[in-house]
């Protein structure tokens, strides 16, 4: 059967690796051709790379960055961040990405779902979706987690995928970089929403976070930055102890 | 040599890529006489198969590629590009294939039981071969590959030479003389699949 994935994620600014928490405090970490050479070795089933920059230098090197990751890492490979204009799809998918995640590009222009859908399948677009609860209720937030849009984020995810998203990143703001824990319930009420993989982020501090997120159904990956770039969580011992909680992995 | 068939379906980064990693000279092309001097051929492919299998006739390449397979060239379909193989696909209607694979392309959503299961059959599942067969030397029984599809092969069952399991029988993999085919991508499943493409190369 199909597995359950782990996804590493990488933010790239300036050409290197940096992990904010609560998406604040940014700082260096890596190379990030290296660290997905490591990755690759280590079991991850897929990379996303975020490319977190703003100015249009700092753009051409990422793209110089993912060419050389995908010229030499041979697994799916998801690329995001200043995503807003099919032209951006087609930047990023021919320096050799799979899949294109869009967030904030999304948020002002929903149809960019739609007609990337068209022409590159439902398969290669992502919506990525920074959530978090105002109010008892779950909004969607834009310009990396900083700005409160209003939109209901459970309807954001259904309409998102009714437009063609093929996958949903759903990141949660509030166990964002808290360590306690993925957002199963936010994750439980997208899950019955919507019949596409959903790849939860957001609040994995540890190996047992894991085991517990894959209990829920309609979960098909998590995705975590900082305990992997530090080491904290091993990706082989992680997929070594999912197996033995029953957990379908690749090893 | 290899030949990558290019009929504007799909990106060709990582294949390329693959191919030139594992030090095989590649021409991505789309005439005659690079497939005839060419000593292997691939038809790589993603996307839907109506319009696929029209924009491959309508390159002239078919009657050379089916004519070099008779001769005992190699071919690689991938994905789609092995689905084109079959004798016909169900997708969105009826479609007429190649003929190289005898079986034909269905839905998987509706041949599901479970129909709580996500389509497309997305992402890495473990893949049972044929012992003998070449393409597999490298590669261990139960090792992963990586899929994205919504359309597969059934009735195929004399050229079947790889499955994995999805609720249904997923055929992996077809063989029929020099005419292979994988539903999963061999570029984008890691080592094992560079071990797939590598016994390939060495047919």
């Amino acid at each position: 059967m199909i597995t359950k994935r782990i996804i590493p994620c990488l933010d790239v600014r300036n050409g290197k690796v940096v992990k904010g928490v609560n998406f604040e405090g940014v700082r260096d970490i890596a190379d990030p051709v290296e660290m997905a050479k490591f990755y690759n070795e280590s079991g991850a089933d897929e990379l996303v790379f975020y490319d977190i920059t703003a100015s249009v230098e700092e753009r051409a090197l990422f793209s110089d960055i993912l060419v050389d990751v995908a010229s030499q890492i041979f697994i799916p490979l998801t690329v995001g961040g200043g995503i807003n204009t099919l032209d951006d799809f087609d930047r990023v998918l021919k320096c050799g990405a799979d899949k294109v995640s869009v967030n904030s590009g999304a948020i002002r222009n929903p149809d960019i779902i739609e007609q990337a859908a068209k022409k590159y399948g439902d398969q290669c677009v992502v919506l990525s979706m920074d959530i978090k609860r105002v109010d008892g209720e779950f909004k969607l937030f834009s310009k990396g987690g900083r700005e409160n849009t209003g939109i209901d984020a459970l309807q954001w995810a259904v309409d998102g995928v009714n437009r063609g998203a093929g996958e949903l990143v759903v990141n949660s703001i509030d166990t964002d970089g808290v360590k306690n824990g993925f957002d199963l319930e936010l994750l439980d009420e997208i899950a019955a929403r919507v019949d596409v993989p959903i790849i939860a982020s957001g609040g994995a501090g540890k190996m047992e976070d894991f085991a517990e997120l894959f209990k829920h159904p309609g979960i098909d990956a998590g995705l975590a930055a900082s305990i992997f770039h530090f080491k904290e969580i091993d990706i082989k011992d992680l997929k070594k102890y999912l197996r033995t909680q029953g957990v379908e992995v690749r090893l | 040599m290899i030949a990558v068939i290019d009929y504007g379906v799909g990106n060709l980064f990582s294949l390329t890529a693959s191919l030139k990693y594992l030090g095989a000279e590649t021409v991505v092309t789309n005439k005659k006489e690079d497939i005839v001097a060419a000593d292997r051929i691939i038809l790589p492919g993603v996307g839907a198969f109506e319009d696929a299998i029209a924009k491959l006739r309508a390159t002239g390449l078919v009657e050379t590629i089916i004519e070099e397979t008779q001769k005992g060239k190699p071919l690689l379909g991938i994905c789609l590009g092995m689905q084109l193989l079959f004798e016909k696909s169900y997708e969105y209607g009826e479609h007429e294939g190649l003929g190289l694979i005898r079986g034909e392309i269905a839905s998987i959503a509706e041949d599901l039981n479970d129909k709580t299961l996500k389509v497309p059959h997305i992402g890495w599942n473990s893949l049972s071969f044929d012992a003998d067969e070449p393409l597999f030397k490298y590669i261990n029984q139960g090792d992963y590959v990586y899929y994205v599809h919504s359309f597969y092969g059934r009735d195929c069952l004399e050229n079947t030479i790889a499955t994995s399991n999805y609720d249904i029988t997923v055929t992996g993999a077809v063989r029929n003389g020099s005419v292979y085919g994988t539903q999963f991508h061999p570029e984008k499943s890691g080592n094992v699949g560079l071990n797939i493409l590598k016994a390939f190369i060495e047919l």
